[in-house]
């Protein structure tokens, strides 16, 4: 059974990983939040893993705030960033 | 170990494998609307997968409410974020044109759909 978690931790760390590539190379704003909200989805899915794995619940609720902290974050940047067409002046074509 | 152990590990393992292919796909894409499209696997239906799993390992305590209540959330918030980023990216011109079959929103603008 071990192994499975085993299986799964590879699989998260390694997207984590992965998503870290995109959020900092990322040519806009946009790509850059949308990695993050991936990264913080692989985090809560690392909780979440985490909870199944040792049976302790007292993590979870660690996973409720993430999840509602990551929407306020999201939608905030959405409303209140600097456009890219601004500091790019080429319509922000990628 | 029990049945309820292997539908546990199923669970979460598949959970992370979408998480996997999802963080392939955010490096692999071309722009932000296809992107978008790849990072929500892990926002809802692994997320879901991996709390189902844990739900089934955690059954019993009384924190199953709470990991319900985490689904629901990311339920109920994912749509109101990608519609945000999925407006900004196509007023920015973010997207590629020639991968778009039909443009509604831009017909939208003309008032051909009215």
């Amino acid at each position: 059974m071990n192994v499975v978690w085993m299986i799964a931790a590879v699989m998260l760390a390694a997207a984590a990983w992965i998503t870290m590539f995109r959020l900092l190379a990322g040519p806009g704003t946009l790509d850059r939040l949308v990695a993050l909200d991936t990264l913080v989805a692989v985090a809560m899915c690392a909780v979440g893993t985490w909870a199944a794995y040792s049976r302790d619940s007292t993590v979870v609720y660690g996973i409720a705030a993430l999840s509602l902290i990551a929407f306020v974050g999201s939608v905030s940047v959405t409303r209140f960033r600097v456009p890219d067409t601004e500091t790019r002046g080429d319509r922000g074509r990628l | 170990m029990s049945a309820a152990d292997i539908v546990s590990g199923v669970l979460v393992v598949g959970g992370s494998a979408l998480a996997l292919t999802a963080a392939i796909g955010i490096v692999r894409f071309r722009d932000t609307l296809s992107r978008m499209h790849s990072a929500t696997k892990p926002q809802v239906l692994g997320l879901l997968l991996v709390l189902a799993g844990a739900a089934v390992r955690l059954r019993g305590h009384a924190d199953v409410g709470i990991i319900v209540m985490c689904g629901m959330f990311t339920l109920i918030t994912a749509p109101v974020v990608a519609q945000r980023v999925g407006q900004l990216a196509y007023r920015e011109q973010a997207v590629r044109d020639d991968l778009l079959a039909v443009d509604e929103l831009r017909e939208d603008a003309r008032g051909e759909n009215r």
